[in-house]
């Protein structure tokens, strides 16, 4: 059994690189390269052929994220949650993660499917979306930095912070 | 005032503020 968490830890990291790192795509690569291409009429590659694709891998392997990570904790899942003593570091990362998850599904996905028109919207509606999503999207990203830092604490944090 | 969430920079100071501010609370409240 002691192979369940190797495997969790591996497939966690795995999925967790996909999805922050899709995470930093969106927000350093894709977002300005759409405002770029709208200037000369050339956004429709991206948004028809690379943005569902990135979407896909990305709302996906929140899910394997989390899972993979839930399994990790094993019997320690409440203690981090719960934020027992000694679980301080690791529960704020599962919280924040735990956050970004449901930001990820409740929010940015709905709001990009009426931006790429999935789903019917009107003008307005698209535009009110696109808003949300970029803020989510911000939003993601401004907490992946104190998660990563909780999350892959480890004992060095233990040595410096004392989390 | 300005959404800092509309800029990458204004999002990473906020990322990193937000971190200062979880390692002061849990090192107060939870170590």
């Amino acid at each position: 059994m002691e192979y369940v968490p190797a495997l969790a830890r591996w497939l966690h990291f795995l999925a967790g690189m996909m999805w922050v790192g899709l995470l930093y795509y969106f927000n350093f690569v894709q977002i300005p390269a759409l405002k770029a291409a709208a200037a000369d009429g050339t956004a429709a590659g991206i948004t028809r052929h690379v943005a569902p694709r990135a979407l896909l891998y990305f709302r996906w392997s929140a899910v394997v994220t989390w899972l993979a990570g839930a399994a990790l904790l094993e019997r320690n899942f409440v203690n981090a949650f719960t934020l027992a003593k000694g679980y301080a570091g690791i529960g704020i990362g599962a919280w924040l993660g735990t956050i970004m998850l449901f930001n990820v599904w409740l929010i940015i996905w709905p709001n990009q499917q009426k931006i790429l028109g999935m789903k019917p919207a009107t003008d307005e509606e698209k535009n009110a979306a696109r808003r949300t999503a970029l803020l989510t999207s911000r939003l993601n990203m401004a907490l992946s930095i104190p998660m990563l830092f909780f999350m892959a604490g480890g004992l060095t944090h233990r040595a410096a912070f004392g989390l | 005032m300005k959404n800092p969430l509309d800029s990458i920079w204004g999002t990473i100071i906020c990322g990193l503020v937000l971190t200062v501010a979880l390692v002061v609370a849990a090192k107060s409240l939870l170590a």
